[in-house]
């Protein structure tokens, strides 16, 4: 197949091993000073001690007791008790965290998906069809960019509650299922890496237009719908203000509304603080390997949007 | 991008692909933008002796505009965040631009180590790094507070005058990875060329970092910057969460803050609806008051 394939218009979504590490040196200037080296690397060291402390601290305050909490130096270890904290958060109140834990896996996993879904058709018509209203259609859409998403949860709980659906698990996945900047993502990388020359082969072998969508465009695509399914999942992972508007029964809360209300409760019920640290510690590990893991997936469709925006 | 004008059979099926979307979109952004306004000119009415007469929900203009805007509570709020972003917006593209050009230039090492310890607390929802700070800001819970303490400094991280700036460091905690790590993809598509040429001119590290790397880099930070601005001004969960660690941090403590508690803790939808209209309005005046601007100096450029 003779096609432009993205690798051409778009970086590579796997870098070189070569230049990822750092062994080549970027940036043409080949003679490194010691000196620089020493700076760069200090400099660098500090960051990384910025990000990860809080991360560390995390760590080690999910194995104290209660007591140790706050009775002990909070970045080194003291009775360590991983186990039997990690049993506590897990079985406390009929095992409620493990529902919140499932409950956010429904609502990031089946919200980015079909966000995805949704984004991948219009990105792929805005692109590769012209129609009547397609530029004021990606208009409207890019001002969605731009609107602050708690800004619109107020009337949408108002909205979604005269219509019964507050309180239920559509409140939280309806307004997920829309990724306004995954529309405009998925219109650029469309645009840029599906041929119109093999979207006419396509028909001319009498292929309709949804077994070319499924075919042919949903393939060229995965780099971007990759991206666009992270990007959303995480959104809505780490989403606190919409259920928090949208949901009163505790039963389908999201993880982040499950532990802040465990921490509002912890005044009168002191376990709590160690539910609420230890209940974060885990429900954080899963989701940041996750996240270093597919990192590369980060990048691919992410550079081509900020290239055109 | 020019498309081959369609012929009449296939017109249809742009519309189909689209409408999905479409339909959700207009159910999760629009209609709630119209309602937001409706209710926003809206007031309930109460009729009788003490109210008692029952009530009804009249048009009032813009009054619960009017009332937001005297409003010294929810005015002092909106300043903060200004303040807010005035520091935060320059300090993290600023921060995020130099790590990235760090983790891109030639003396750096174990750039994937610290790529990956930077993007780690994205993956950390907002209410979890607000709790996990909230821990390190506290006194006598704070390994950080206590630490300098013994060496005779006394910090309060949560007083009227810090816990901004302490909020302000949760956000940048949370979002200069992600951001390092658009920028350092956008610099991963410089041509080598541009290096090379650079390279041949004599050019200094500093000068091809000025010369070459930012001017390439200006898509990637005007994006960031246009997000970065449209978050601080959303700033809700952060304070929320520390509220009962500071006393500092009161119920209209942020615009969004003030139109949550005046929708669910006062009843008042109308004030509320106005008030999320005027956050709404602030983010779309200020990202494209900047986008302008900079679209402005770039034509000079």
């Amino acid at each position: 197949m003779s096609l432009h394939t993205p690798a051409r218009t778009l970086p590579p979504s796997g870098e070189t091993p070569a230049s990822d590490d750092g062994t080549t040196p970027r940036g043409g200037i080949t003679g490194v000073t010691a000196r620089s080296r020493i700076l760069v690397t200090g400099l660098l060291v500090a960051a990384a001690g910025y990000f990860l402390l809080p991360v560390y601290w995390l760590a080690v305050a999910s194995t104290k007791s209660t007591g140790d909490l706050f009775g002990s130096f909070g970045l080194w270890f003291s009775h360590p008790r991983f186990l039997s904290n990690l049993r506590e958060v897990v079985t406390y109140d009929d095992a409620i965290y493990l529902r919140w834990a499932a409950n956010s896996l429904l609502y990031a996993g089946v919200g980015a998906a079909v966000a995805t879904l949704l984004a991948a058709m219009s990105g792929y018509a805005l692109a590769k069809f012209s129609f009547t209203g397609r530029d004021t259609i990606f208009n409207i859409v890019l001002g969605g960019v731009l609107i602050p998403a708690t800004a619109l949860a107020l009337p949408m709980y108002l909205l979604f509650s005269k219509a019964g659906l507050a309180n239920t698990y559509w409140a939280v996945l309806l307004p997920s299922f829309v990724s306004p900047f995954g529309v405009y993502l998925c219109r650029i990388y469309a645009a840029a890496s599906i041929p119109d020359e093999l979207l006419e082969a396509a028909r001319i072998d009498g292929a309709g237009e949804v077994r070319i969508f499924t075919v042919v465009a949903l393939r060229i695509m995965t780099p971007a719908l990759v991206t666009i399914f992270l990007f959303q999942f995480v959104g809505i992972w780490n989403n606190y203000f919409l259920p928090l508007v949208m949901l009163s029964d505790s039963k389908l809360y999201p993880i982040t509304l499950g532990l802040t209300s465990w921490q509002s409760f912890a005044d009168r019920q002191p376990q709590l603080y160690q539910l609420t640290v230890g209940g974060a510690f885990v429900s954080v590990v899963p989701l940041m390997i996750a996240m270093v893991t597919l990192q590369r997936f980060w990048r691919s469709g992410l550079t081509e949007g900020s290239v055109k925006g | 991008m020019a498309t081959r004008a369609p012929r009449r059979r296939r017109n249809l099926a742009p519309f189909a692909f689209v409408a999905p979307f479409l339909l959700l979109f207009l159910l999760a952004f629009a209609l709630p933008i119209g309602y937001a306004v409706h209710q926003s000119v809206m007031d309930v009415e109460y009729t009788g002796a003490l109210g008692l007469g029952g009530s009804h929900t009249v048009f009032v203009a813009l009054d619960n505009y009017s009332d937001a805007l005297s409003d010294h509570a929810f005015l002092r709020s909106i300043g903060r965040v200004l303040l807010f972003a005035a520091v935060q917006v320059p300090v993290m593209v600023a921060l995020s631009a130099g790590l990235a050009l760090l983790l891109d230039s030639a003396s750096a090492r174990g750039v994937r180590f610290f790529r990956a310890a930077f993007f780690l607390p994205y993956g950390v929802p907002g209410v979890i790094a607000s709790i996990l700070w909230g821990f390190l800001y506290v006194p006598g819970v704070s390994p950080l507070v206590d630490g300098m303490r013994h060496l005779g400094v006394s910090v309060d991280l949560l007083g009227g005058n810090t816990v901004l700036w302490s909020i302000a460091n949760i956000v940048t905690w949370e979002f200069a990875g992600y951001n390092v790590l658009v920028l350092v993809a956008q610099l991963r598509t410089i041509p080598a060329e541009l290096y090379e040429a650079a390279r041949i001119d004599g050019a200094s590290a500093w000068a091809t970092v000025r010369y070459v790397k930012l001017p390439l880099l200006r898509p990637a930070l005007i994006l960031t910057t246009v997000f970065t601005i449209i978050g601080t001004l959303q700033l809700f969960a952060e304070p929320l969460v520390l509220k009962p660690v500071s006393s500092s941090i009161d119920s209209a403590y942020t615009p969004n803050l003030s139109a949550y508690n005046e929708a669910f803790t006062n009843d008042n939808y109308h004030l509320a609806a106005a008030e999320a209209v005027l956050l709404a309005l602030a983010a779309f005046v200020l990202s494209f008051g900047f986008l302008r601007l900079i679209n402005k100096r770039g034509g000079d450029a």
